[in-house]
Formats: structure tokens, C-alpha cells, sequence
């Protein structure tokens, strides 16, 4: 299939998901679930998308792991992303270095 | 009016830089999958948003099909319905329907955070002035990444594939620590995805993500409704 098609089928869903709700509605959401569901989806989708993806992300098992754990470590003293995302490539370029 | 729009612009700015790099590491993945960088760039001028598009070129690359990739942006983006929803309860009335049309095309999770916590109506000047700002770090970002990407010694390229998941991780683990539910979530989230991974490899990551994102988060609304306040 050409890129294009994917482009624009990537590209209408993703604005029709943010048109459609800013534009009709009006009113707030009161279903706790459906709240709670909205709560929890970008985080699940976010550790979905990393888990186990991450491991095999330097393709090296090891750097990958280094990486990881460099980023979970700083992440949990609440680094900024910047920080945290280069720190964790820096951690798989040395170890790749050395191993 | 022109007061607004800077105002909006000054207040895009942080965004703008984060998303410089952010996009930057797009723009390396996209390189790596084999897009070329005028492809890269238009897939984030198109797009503006970085979990779906990382998701998207992976599908993209594999040559998933048209269903796999609609059903994965769709789950992905999902939460920017719910911001067009929060954030419509905050516009001024001089937000006509027509702005709504363009802005939306603007909603990402840091013009929608820096947006509401505004403590005015928010006019279509503001918003198109975040948004200019914000759109211009990320596509900016995914050029400068792509070519990064095609140009740089192969050990940082590999080395900076981790570095978009780094930053995934920097998102969900601070508020996993404060929300026993958000940790609950992200764990079960994780264990649902590996064992696809292993054990059910036919599955494509497309709908790896969506099914494991949507069950683990079906069952944490189940078991923990967020309090009324909250968001």
C-alpha cells in the first residue's frame, strides 16, 4: 500500500478524534466509568506501546536493559523527559561501548 | 486580539522546546524504519501527536493493514476526545464553531494542560498562538531527527532508539507513584503486553497495544473509579 494512504488514514482518525468531541459537545461527561476508563487508557497505552518494545529497542537485549533501568531510576525522581529520554540513550551508548 | 495571540505564543514556547526533542526522537525512529525525511515531516505535520505516531511507523514499516492502523490511533488518541470535551467547557463565546474546526486539529496533552489551567476564557488567538508554537518545535524536531537519523554513526542511532520509550516511561512513572491505581494499571498493562509478545506472537503490535491498554484499563475502572474531583 502507498505511504499516502496510510498518511491520510493516520492523519483523518487522529483529527476526527479530536474534532468531533470539541466540536459537538457541550456538556461534561458524568459517568464515573466512562471517566475513570478516560483516566487510566493513556497511561495503559503508553506502558502497552513501551513494554517489552523498550527491551529490544538499541537492538541489544543488554544496552536496552542498561537504558531501562537508567530511565526508571530517574524518571522516579522526577527528572524532566528530556533529561530522562537522553540519559537513557547515553546509558545504552556507553554500555554498548563497553560490552 | 493580537494581545492574545502573543500570549498564546508565549506560552507555547516551553511546549515548543519539549517537543523539539521529543520529535527529535521520532524523527531518528522514523529513520530507522526507512522513511525518508520529507515523510517523517509529514507525518508530524499531520499528526501532532507522538505515542501515535511512534505506533503508526512501526505499523507503517511492517506493512500492517488500514484496520490494524485506524483501531491503533484510534485507542491511542482517545484521550484527546475526552480534552476536546474538558477543554469546550472552557472557551470564550467568541469561539465560533469554525474555530473549533482548526483548532481541534491542535489538541495535544501539553496545549490541552497549559490551555485549561489558564484562569481566563480561552479565545481562538490564544489558541492558535500555542498551537503555531507547539507545531513548529515538533515538526522542526522530527526534520532535524530523520536526518540525524540518515547521518549519524550507527551506535548512537541504535542508542537513541530507546530514547522515545525513555520518555514514556518519564510520563507514567511519577504519577504511578502517586496513584496505587495508575501503578495498578501500568503493571497489569505491561504483564498483558508481554505475554502477548511471547506467547501469542501472531498477534500484530498494533493490536497488542490496543487490547492490552483497553482490558487493563476496563478492569482498573472496574476496581478503582477515579472521585469526582480528580481531572
Amino acid at each position: 500500500m502507498s505511504f499516502f494512504v496510510y498518511l491520510l488514514a493516520m492523519a483523518g482518525v487522529t483529527y476526527l478524534i479530536r474534532m468531533i468531541p470539541f466540536v459537538a459537545f457541550r456538556k461534561k461527561i458524568k459517568s464515573p466509568f466512562l471517566k475513570s476508563l478516560l483516566h487510566y487508557i493513556p497511561y495503559a497505552v503508553l506502558a502497552a506501546m513501551t513494554i517489552p518494545a523498550i527491551f529490544y529497542s538499541t537492538g541489544s537485549v543488554l544496552t536496552s536493559v542498561i537504558g531501562t533501568v537508567v530511565a526508571v531510576v530517574l524518571a522516579y525522581f522526577d527528572l524532566p523527559l528530556i533529561v530522562v529520554a537522553l540519559a537513557a540513550a547515553a546509558a545504552a551508548l556507553i554500555s554498548g561501548f563497553i560490552f | 486580539m493580537k494581545k492574545d495571540f502573543l500570549k498564546g505564543m508565549k506560552s507555547g514556547i516551553p511546549i515548543g522546546v519539549g517537543y523539539l526533542t521529543v520529535s527529535f526522537g521520532f524523527g531518528i525512529l522514523a529513520a530507522q524504519y526507512g522513511f525518508s525525511i520529507l515523510q517523517a515531516a509529514a507525518i508530524s505535520a499531520s499528526n501532532l501527536t507522538s505515542a501515535g505516531q511512534a505506533a503508526g511507523v512501526a505499523i507503517i514499516a511492517a506493512g500492517g493493514t488500514l484496520i490494524e492502523l485506524i483501531l491503533t490511533q484510534l485507542v491511542i488518541n482517545l484521550r484527546y476526545s475526552l480534552m476536546g470535551i474538558s477543554l469546550s467547557q472552557k472557551l470564550d463565546p467568541s469561539f465560533s464553531t469554525m474555530h473549533r474546526f482548526i483548532t481541534a486539529f491542535g489538541i495535544t496533552d501539553e496545549v490541552f494542560a497549559v490551555s485549561y489551567a489558564q484562569p481566563f476564557l480561552i479565545t481562538p488567538a490564544f489558541m492558535y498562538g500555542i498551537i503555531l508554537v507547539s507545531f513548529v518545535g515538533w515538526v522542526l524536531g522530527t526534520v532535524l531527527g530523520a536526518s540525524a537519523g540518515h547521518f549519524l554513526p550507527e551506535a548512537i542511532i541504535s542508542a537513541m532508539g530507546i530514547a522515545l520509550y525513555g520518555m514514556f516511561l518519564a510520563i507514567i512513572i511519577p504519577p504511578a507513584k502517586k496513584e496505587k491505581s495508575v501503578l495498578f494499571v501500568i503493571s497489569l498493562t505491561a504483564v498483558i503486553s508481554v505475554v502477548f509478545y511471547y506467547l501469542l506472537p501472531m498477534v500484530t503490535s498494533g493490536f497488542s497495544v490496543i487490547i492490552s491498554a483497553v482490558a487493563a484499563s476496563l478492569i482498573a475502572a472496574w476496581l478503582f473509579p477515579v472521585k469526582e474531583d480528580e481531572e
